[in-house]
């Protein structure tokens, strides 16, 4: 092992200053040297950001009231490289919200009306534990489910497993990248995971199918791109939208939606009827090139013209573009993929895409990535369940590498003469009616369920329909466990709190620790404060708490030097040929198509247009929507509507329409309508995450349509599971439909 | 010593990073800003052009704004910076009305308010909140008489254009396109 000091590179940057004087502008710094910081009074502490799963690390700046004035991202981070984005930088707005939940509430009934008062600590952790011990007597601890997604969950997973169930399950699988991971482990045998490794900074040519880097503000992928457009790249932009990366695209393919397949197929068509493939590479790593072959003889850009309205010309020109750059190229495999029904086959012909085109493993391609080696705290052995989450699939979605949570939801609604399965939620982090669509199937099981707990730092809708509310603290006001992404270089980034938790709300580990005891099960949770495992992992690897509350991150050597496969060089993939399978033998083996097909969907009825939906780079979900930061700078979602279909209906830029779907859901508030040539005509767009119908979110209440609540059709993605959310229609309607209802 | 801001609008994503620091860096009370994002579209589908620009007072060198100022609220400091002094400023508003640019506003304290170039970091080294931020690195700030500063060599290296050129303030800020 290497000493200490050489093992861990403690930055300078923000700590000890650069040295820099006035007037050397070519090297004004972003951030002041510590000491010039601590002389004014401020006070820093490192964190993670929790705005999203992009966990940038920076500080949390003070001033010498202990007030928590900023938050900057850390130089030394690889996630962030100094610089927050945007919902980072404004994410103290979730710390000053003032509509946080700051007490534990529980649900009763006073005259006839079911209300919440507030409780305390005791009272609600022990109202959950007797219930949740009651389910474990009576039906076993596996009918326990938690809905989780975000760091905080970590906890509560760990408590779950040492009560005894594994029924666990987060919305960013079956409702996000699920079907991404499916396709590319059935190709090259692990899925993309988070960060996605694109070596976006070193790529001459980037092609993304739906994907909008920019406006999804995924950090260091938007500073990469920045970068190689410095440095000239070539970007394809396949969407039916002109997204903000559309404009800095060399070719904007606007496609027909739902057509991506076809164009994916036609690509793979040209690049090997023309010879335009990586053959050493296809020959040294690929099996089932010959099926591939014979499989997209038929589909010429020619043909895939007919269904996607790409010009032929245009699909060849492009094809050929990728191939001049291979191997720096990445046909990018996205991240929000639920799309159609049929999203990992086109996952897979992304992954075909990058194989034929060598950039797997390649520099300017997909590096490899590496993750620390940290090793776990001693917990004592978890107990083995007696059914798990896959129990819950009953024989459907062979492929899924995880936990869906549509089934866990089934799994909770009684059918005919037979009990539920799952009879309570635990659910934290997540806001499910804004994340899950089909509410009815939802609303089903709560009805059913013997009881509900969420968790949460603001009163989303999910906390409606909760028996017990627990308030949790926000990310600057805990510690939780040390990131540890897998990327170019392992790094680890310390979140500590820099804040005492506001009013009586708590952080998840204290939670998931207090309900652990009353459960019999405080030896899983065997300390004082969540730190000591912090600083127990820590020195494993010779470092400690304490250094790390110093600088935040600390990068770590890779245990391969290898970022890239090396010309020839000889590489098994976990897949069950140990190559890279074009012809997918789990595919076969599951009854799927081993080769990806293009399928029609349905398209829109008479008056109807497709609802398409996506991100702003100011908010992520629906978590943010109430952030008094974030909505200063984006506070409604609006309606973009092509300037012909605006005509046809007598539309007005910023007049207010409710929408109504193809199954006749009527949205619960209006939009406002944005004319704008950036949208085709079969189609209409908004961003995700608007359209709160929960009072006590007093800047979100009403402030747009929810995507979700109008997404009543999804088509299952036989392969996973995923809820396919793009086959839904919108009409508009001029007059308020109904009094606005409060859930 | 001449301030300037160049901003690259083929880097810049429009996310409005640089509007939430400023806020955050200069207090600015919620519902108003000094920096702000704009986009521009030309052409109909699918033939479309798209420009987007974080925009801010452009420092210019004939500012209207201290021209017309009544009071000497609004004046220029080292660098060619215009700034207001809110206890000098009666907020009779004749500057807001002479910038092309619709860079002020009335602040709730009752006195006009704008960009400053963050002239309190810069006079400590540090750049102005707003590209200190800003995860696409597409804005450079520094001195136009020192040819090796990032703004200088960006101005000598690309094309760019400024605001309504028209309107002869000679402005600051500088779009690289």
């Amino acid at each position: 092992m290497a000493s200490r000091r050489d093992f861990i590179k403690i930055s300078g940057l923000g700590l000890l200053g650069l040295g820099v004087t006035g007037g050397a502008w070519s090297v004004l710094r972003a951030s002041t040297a510590w000491e010039d910081l601590v002389a004014e009074g401020i006070r820093f502490s490192p964190t993670y950001c929790e705005v999203c799963f992009w966990k940038c690390a920076g500080w949390v700046y003070k001033n010498e009231k202990g007030d928590i004035q900023k938050v900057v991202g850390n130089d030394d981070d690889p996630h962030c490289n100094g610089r927050l984005c945007p919902r980072g930088t404004g994410g103290t707005g979730m710390y000053h919200d003032p509509d946080r939940l700051t007490t534990p509430l529980i649900r009763v009934t006073e005259n006839g009306k079911q209300t919440f008062r507030k409780a305390s600590w005791d009272e609600a952790l022990n109202w959950i534990a007797d219930k949740m011990k009651q389910t474990k007597e009576q039906y076993g601890p596996e009918s326990v489910a938690l809905f989780s997604h975000g760091t905080s969950g970590d906890h509560f997973e760990h408590l779950f497993k040492a009560f005894g169930s594994a029924t666990l399950a987060g919305p960013s699988y079956a409702q996000c990248r699920g079907p991404r991971d499916a396709g590319f482990k059935a190709t090259y045998g692990a899925g993309v995971g988070s960060p996605e490794p694109t070596d976006i900074r070193d790529t001459r040519c980037l092609v993304l199918i739906g994907s909008h880097i920019g406006e999804n503000m995924h950090n260091s992928q938007v500073q990469e791109m920045a970068e190689a457009i410095d440095k000239g790249v070539d970007i394809i932009t396949v969407d039916p939208r002109f997204s903000t990366v559309a404009g800095k695209s060399k070719h904007w393919l606007p496609i027909k939606p739902a057509t991506d397949l076809a164009l994916l197929l036609s690509w793979m068509h040209v690049l090997i009827y023309e010879n335009l493939y990586d053959k050493a590479y296809i020959e040294q790593y690929a099996t089932g090139f010959e099926q591939l072959k014979q499989h997209v003889r038929r589909f010429t850009p020619e043909w895939a013209y007919g269904i996607t309205t790409i010009q032929p010309d245009q699909i060849r020109a492009t094809a050929r573009l990728m191939a001049a750059a291979a191997p720096a190229v990445i046909v990018h495999p996205g991240r929000h993929v639920t799309w159609y029904g049929d999203d990992s086959q086109r996952s897979r012909a992304i992954a075909i895409l990058n194989a034929l085109l060598g950039a797997w493993g390649r520099r300017g391609g997909f590096f490899l990535k590496e993750k620390a080696s940290l090793p776990e705290y001693p917990y004592p052995p978890y107990p083995q369940p007696r059914w798990t989450w896959r129990d819950t699939l009953d024989g459907r979605y062979a492929l899924a590498d995880e936990a869906v949570t549509n089934t866990l939801i089934e799994a909770s609604i009684p059918k005919e003469g037979q009990a539920a399965r799952i009879k309570g939620w635990v659910i934290t982090g997540t806001n499910l009616p804004q994340a899950i669509p089909e509410k009815g199937k939802m609303l089903q099981a709560i009805d059913a369920l013997d009881f509900v707990v969420a968790i949460d730092t603001m009163p989303m809708e999910v906390t409606g329909f909760a028996d017990v509310v627990l308030p949790e603290c926000t990310f600057f006001e805990r510690y939780d466990n040390l990131r540890n992404a897998p990327f170019r270089e392992p790094s680890l980034a310390l979140r500590m709190p820099a804040a005492e938790p506001m009013g009586d709300s708590k952080p998840a580990w204290w939670m998931a620790k207090q309900l652990a005891e009353r459960l019999g099960l405080g030896a899983y949770f065997p300390y004082k404060d969540f730190s000591e495992v912090l600083d127990w992992q820590l020195k494993q690897i010779g470092s400690s708490l304490e250094e790390m509350k110093k600088t935040g991150v600390i990068r770590l050597p890779r245990k391969s030097d290898n970022l890239y496969i090396k010309e020839g060089e000889p590489m098994s993939f976990p897949t069950p040929s140990g190559k890279i399978e074009l012809y997918a033998s789990t595919m076969e083996q599951a009854g799927f198509d081993p080769l990806p097909n293009y399928i029609a969907h349905p398209e829109p009825p008479e008056g109807y247009y497709r609802l398409n939906y996506g991100r702003a780079p100011m908010h992520t979900f629906s978590r943010t929507a109430n952030n008094p930061n974030l909505t200063d700078l984006m506070s409604e979602n609006d309606l973009w509507v092509n300037p012909k279909v605006a005509r046809i209906w007598g539309l007005e830029n910023g007049q207010y329409v409710w929408l109504k779907n193809q199954d006749g859901m009527v949205s619960d508030f209006s939009i406002k309508v944005r004319i704008t040539e950036r949208i085709r005509w079969d189609s209409v767009y908004l961003v995700h995450g608007f359209g709160h119908n929960r009072k006590e979110l007093s800047r979100a209440f009403g402030k747009g349509v929810s995507d979700t609540q109008m997404i009543t059709a999804v088509r299952t993605d036989p392969v996973m599971g995923g809820t396919g959310m793009r086959g839904n229609f919108v009409t508009f309607l001029m007059q308020e439909p109904t009094k606005i209802k409060e859930s | 010593m001449r301030y300037a801001m160049a901003i690259d609008t083929k880097k810049c994503v429009g996310c409005s990073d640089c509007v939430v620091a400023c806020q955050l860096e200069n207090n600015v009370p919620s519902g108003y800003c000094r920096d702000w994002v704009t986009e521009t579209v030309h052409g109909s589908y699918p033939n479309i052009e798209m420009e987007l620009r974080s925009e801010r007072c452009n420092h210019c060198d004939n500012a209207p704004c201290v021209r017309c100022c009544p009071t000497g609220a609004s004046h220029i400091v080292e660098g060619g910076v215009v700034l207001v002094t809110p206890n000098m400023c009666i907020g009779c508003g004749a500057c807001i009305e002479s910038c092309p640019y619709d860079a002020r506003f009335s602040h709730p304290d009752g006195h006009v308010d704008k960009c400053t170039f963050c002239i309190h970091r810069v006079r400590k080294g540090l750049q102005p909140a707003c590209v200190s931020v800003c995860p696409t690195k597409c804005m450079y700030f520094g001195d136009l008489d020192d040819p090796s500063s990032e703004v200088s060599k960006m101005l000598r290296t690309r094309q760019y254009k400024v605001l309504a050129p028209e309107a002869g303030t000679k402005p600051q800020v500088y779009y690289l396109v």
